[in-house]
């Protein structure tokens, strides 16, 4: 134990003497900044005037002293993590207020001329030294304590508290901050008028001509997405469990669709079908002679996509709760004598109340958050998501008024996500019990049945319908005008020159850069959502509550905030990311990371607590435990969680959009680009190859998932005969 | 087995709070080496809490613990050296029972060779020599308890500490293992640690007994102790069947309380009582039934269940109801029969009301 906490600070002490604390330009492993003479590695920079590195330095140097010196462990403890917190403190005070650019803090304390010249973004000495300090707090932390330290575990929470701090919360207080920002200087008194501007808020549209303020427009928007989705998939979920329909591996399918489709597509597709030159606007017009109107581009249409892309969601969530009303309850009601439209009524529907709750809130909250399907078909109907978007890239780059529309936006999605904790959290009726059911769920009374059919069908078939439609427009000259069949926008992306071997395609750049990145994206979202998991389910510590809301936290935060919020925050030094694909790769992390703290959390907590236990009482420690009994019992959850964050890595828009650069460009913010430009065809050729590569991508996982129960089935055979 | 491996327990007044719930009030218990001690007492009484704690899964909010006289209050459980076996057995559903038997050998570094030579060793000790190559799913019940035995015992532990061990076996494998389980215990000299709930088990494979009750200890003593000489009428209860009816203590002299009930004198063996009210302990063995008029309490049989060794009888007296159990008669008593109770003050004892 002390042995690791010497390792560490060595580390540390290595990095602060001979690596570069700042960024350089050339990269880490060109030598220049050996040679350039300016004061570099963190040692020879505070020699050099910049002063302000020492604390970093010599709390390292401190810590290594009392480590050596201290004999009584408690006391050594408890002094190394003082000096470690301190040194670290010291670090993030400089990083902040000596900067280049950007807002600066207590201008007026600290002037001198080697201040006002800024430093440059913490490097690799810095990032290591900080590390080195924090492991060093974390695993004196456990020993000063009362004994319940565990040196790994105290070490992944504080890694993860770092990590979401600095990734999560120092970017959303930066919009804070930015938000109280008018010309040179930050005013608390303008704030309100400008937040709660009409523009933002103005119910104009109720009561006359005026349009509505942007905030309402979503809030709208939310709110009649989250009753459609639920209505509509409260159809489907019923359909799916309650009645002996055929092709429920059809329904099954619809679930999967929104998670490999980037979020635009549905919104390209409908354009395709009810556009001004759309198949069925022109059916219309040449048999009815109704005019071909551009109702399309507004509310509707927005409203129309976003039910088209969020049923599925709902539908997935319902079919749950559908399940969960245990059949004994609904057998129960049966035996004293209520029809099966009364059971439906006044038993199953009143249990499923949270569960439908639940899953309006969870369209409400994708509504707002989306940011696809207004770019595309939005025109003059203004959310949220897309004025931020336009208030960062539009012809007059406003910061301020985007952080304003982000902080609106936030509000909005963390009410309904504090709504869904603290109400619905506290109101499940959880019906299953653990105790084996055997009964079976109650049918649906004929008329419900017959209303269920009559709304999910003809929906499922659009669904299919639209997504049939991308595939097919891929292969169309010009849609509305040319139909002929062209591999033209395949080419085009994806070309190939056979006798150079060159990638001609224009596509294919971002097209690797998507993958590359997913790649690197997805094992890391793993790690990071699994371990909270394993933290969160597995361990008992202080804040528990606080940890787990804040790593949720960040489901609630809108792409788009994010998106705002990371240029924002990372685009000057202390952490200087901006144009690296290492942003890129930092925000599919710490965006996805809910979904892998979910999945983590399902699956460890079927795993009996008494293993983990077992092993420890085995003289195990908390890490070997969760790599040769965790881990390898959590093959599948692994898995899924490695797919689904590779899959939304590559469906992600709304924050990419924002931190794409020319080098580092992907392949979403690229279709995006061609649909402003208007090609279609391209960009819908596209979507398709991205599809297809995710499919592909869950494909292969179910196939490895699959195989890795056949070999146990090997195994289990093997020893029947050597037995 | 070598004398350092075999530990003694001890705690100092131990308090264990989760918030505000008081799992354990000062607890202070020494455990002799090589003893089997149970931990027994109803739900909640703070048995599996005292276990965790010497097993270090749970650390204790004041108070010291000791095992082999070290004191480990702050070590968690990976450096403690006592080992568990768990109610739901805990066996780790992807390794082999050998691996699984070898795993807290390997944590430690043990040479491969070395550690699956002692997992053999141990398997042969519980009787599943050859079964080392399954996996756990493929053993029945009582076969995955004794690999979960096996694996605890093969670290050589200071204490073995077993949690509700046998409570998902069926009623007969019960009785095999649990004698399995002290058998291995005495040949090996450990010292064990066994939480039950089930007071017949206890009595069966312990040395000592400490009964627990509302987060404290209840009494401790071998199970002879308890059954012959409970200090409460919650122990009396929950050590056996017992009637407990109210009595008067008059005097107490040399081990012996004059007691009063329904206005007969009993001289009971009961000592440190105080006169006054007092619970008088009847157990259903030491009552005799007789025709009415015979000396005793006089009643009515309201219930008699024939079980072929012997007749249980609830008898409604002026005292209360009296379980009562009897020998076959020839002519046994039927339901609504009038009775006369007869106890044998010699069997009988006195607790605090």
């Amino acid at each position: 134990m002390k042995k690791t906490v010497l390792i560490w600070l060595a580390i540390g002490l290595a990095s602060f003497v001979l690596l570069p604390w700042h960024m350089t330009d050339d990269g880490l492993f060109d030598q220049g900044w050996i040679m350039d003479g300016v004061a570099a590695t963190g040692l020879f920079g505070s020699l050099a005037g910049q002063w302000w590195l020492a604390p970093a330095g010599l709390a390292l140097v401190i810590a290594t002293i009392l480590q050596l010196t201290i004999p009584e462990p408690v006391k050594r403890a408890r002094l190394t993590l003082g000096t470690a917190v301190a040194g670290l403190f010291f670090m993030a005070v400089q990083g902040l207020i000596i900067v280049r650019a950007g807002p600066r803090v207590f201008e007026g304390l600290l002037t001198g001329d080697v201040i006002m010249a800024g430093q440059a973004g913490m490097g690799a000495g810095a990032g290591i030294c900080a590390i080195a300090l924090l492991f060093a707090a974390t695993i004196s932390l456990s020993q000063a304590g009362k004994g319940q330290g565990d040196a790994f575990v105290v070490s992944t929470i504080g890694l993860i508290i770092a990590l979401v701090g600095i990734f999560v919360f120092f970017p959303v207080i930066h919009i804070l901050v930015r938000a109280f920002e008018v010309d040179g200087g930050y005013s608390l008194t303008e704030f309100f008028p400008r937040f709660f501007h009409s523009d933002i808020w103005g119910l104009g549209c109720l009561i006359g001509p005026r349009s509505c303020g942007v905030a309402i427009n979503s809030l709208f928007l939310g709110v009649m997405t989250g009753l459609g989705t639920t209505f509509l998939g409260l159809t489907f979920a019923l359909i799916f469990t309650r009645t002996d329909f055929r092709a429920k591996t059809v329904l099954r399918v619809l679930t999967v669709l929104p998670i490999i489709t980037p979020p635009f597509v549905i919104g390209l597709a409908l354009i395709l079908l009810f556009g001004r030159a759309g198949t069925v606007t022109e059916f219309f017009a040449d048999m009815l002679g109704w005019e071909k109107t551009r109702w399309l581009y507004g509310f509707w249409g927005v409203y129309f996509a976003q039910l088209l892309s969020f049923t599925p969601i709902a539908f997935l969530v319902l079919i749950g709760v559908v399940q969960g009303v245990s059949p004994s309850m609904e057998e129960a009601s049966q035996t004293l004598d209520a029809d099966r439209w009364q059971t439906f009524r006044y038993v199953s529907l009143p249990l499923m109340r949270p569960g439908l709750a639940n899953a309006f809130l969870l369209g409400f909250i994708e509504s707002i958050a989306d940011f696809g399907n207004p770019l595309v078909l939005g025109s003059g109907f203004n959310v949220l998501s897309t004025e931020i978007f336009f208030a960062i890239v539009g012809a007059v780059a406003d910061p301020a008024k985007a952080a304003i529309l982000a902080i609106a936006l936030l509000s909005l999605t963390m009410s309904a996500f504090v709504a869904q904790r603290l109400w619905l959290g506290k109101k499940s009726y959880a019906t299953i019990t653990g105790k084996a059911d055997s009964g079976q769920n109650a049918g649906l009374n004929p008329v419900l049945r017959t209303i269920c059919y009559a709304v999910a069908l003809p929906w499922a078939a659009l669904t299919l319908i639209v997504y049939s439609m991308i595939i097919f427009g891929s292969f169309v000259k010009l849609w509305g005008y040319n139909h002929s069949f062209t591999f033209d926008h395949y080419i085009r992306a994806f070309g190939i020159d056979f006798s150079t071997g060159r990638l001609t395609g224009v596509a294919w750049d971002s097209f690797f850069t998507t993958l590359t990145i997913s790649s690197i994206a997805a094992p890391l979202t793993a790690l990071v959502g699994l371990s909270t998991a394993y933290l969160l389910v597995r361990q008992k510590f202080v804040g528990k509550d606080a940890f787990e809301f804040s790593t949720m936290l960040s489901f609630a935060i809108p792409g788009t905030v994010i998106g705002v919020s990371y240029i924002m925050a990372f685009n000057f030094p202390p952490i200087e990311l901006t144009g690296t694909s290492i942003i890129l790769i930092i925000v599919f992390v710490f965006r996805n990371m809910p979904v892998g703290v979910r999945g983590g959390i399902a699956a460890m907590s079927q795993l009996d607590k008494s293993l983990d236990e077992a092993s420890i009482t085995l003289g195990a420690n908390s890490f070997t435990t969760v790599r040769r009994v965790i881990l390898p019992l959590m093959g599948p959850a692994i898995l899924a969680a490695l797919t689904y964050s590779f899959v939304r890595a590559i469906t992600s828009v709304s924050a990419v959009i924002f931190l794409v650069s020319a080098k580092h460009n992907m392949a979403t913010a690229f279709i995006v680009g061609r649909v402003e430009n208007g090609e279609f065809g391209l960009a819908i050729a596209y979507s398709a190859v991205l599809i297809v590569t995710m499919l592909a991508a869950i494909l292969l996982m179910q196939l490895l998932v699959g195989t890795r129960r056949l070999r146990r089935t090997d195994r289990v055979q093997q020893t029947a005969k050597a037995a | 087995m070598k004398d350092t491996q075999i530990g003694s327990v001890r705690f100092d007044g131990v308090v264990k709070k989760y918030g505000d719930v008081t799992a354990l009030k000062k607890l202070d218990l020494a455990i002799e080496p090589g003893k089997l001690v149970t931990l027994l007492g109803p739900s909640g009484c703070g048995k599996t809490t005292t276990l965790r704690l010497i097993a270090g899964l749970e650390m204790a909010t004041e108070g010291k613990i000791f095992i082999g006289g070290e004191d480990v209050t702050h070590l968690t459980a990976t450096y403690r050296k006592v080992s568990m076996v768990f109610q739901s057995y805990a066996l780790f559903p992807h390794m082999t029972v050998r691996e699984n038997v070898a795993y807290g050998l390997t944590v430690k570094s043990v040479p491969k060779a070395e550690a699956n030579a002692k997992a053999e060793e141990g398997l042969e000790l519980v009787g599943l020599a050859g079964f080392g190559d399954r996996l756990p799913s493929e053993l029945s019940g009582g076969q995955q308890q004794r690999v979960a035995v096996a694996r605890a015992i093969v670290l050589e532990p200071e204490v073995l500490l077993l949690d509700e061990p046998l409570s998902n076996l069926d009623a007969k494998l019960r009785r095999h293992v649990r004698e399995e389980i002290r058998q291995i215990q005495q040949r090996l000299g450990l010292t064990a640690v066994y939480v039950t709930h089930d007071q017949e088990e206890a009595m069966a494979v312990s040395d000592n007994i400490i009964v627990m009750n509302n987060a404290e200890i209840a009494q401790i003593g071998t199970p002879a102790d308890l059954y012959e000489a409970p200090s409460s009428a919650f122990i009396a209860d929950f050590i056996g069947d017992a009637n407990l009816v109210a009595c008067e203590v008059e005097k107490t002299a040399k081990g012996t309380a004059t007691a009063l009930l329904d206005g007969q004198r009993y001289s009971v063996p009961s000592p440190d009582i105080a006169p006054g009210a007092a619970q008088m302990v009847l157990r259903p063995h030491a009552l005799n039934l007789a025709a009415p008029g015979q000396p005793g309490l006089k009643g009515e049989v309201t219930y008699a269940a024939y079980l072929g060794k012997e007749i249980q009888y609830t008898v409604e007296t002026d005292v209360g109801s009296l379980f009562i159990i009897s020998p076959v008669q020839a002519e046994p008593f039927k339901q609504g029969d009038a009775v006369s109770v007869g106890i044998v003050a010699d069997h009988a004892r006195i607790v605090a009301a």
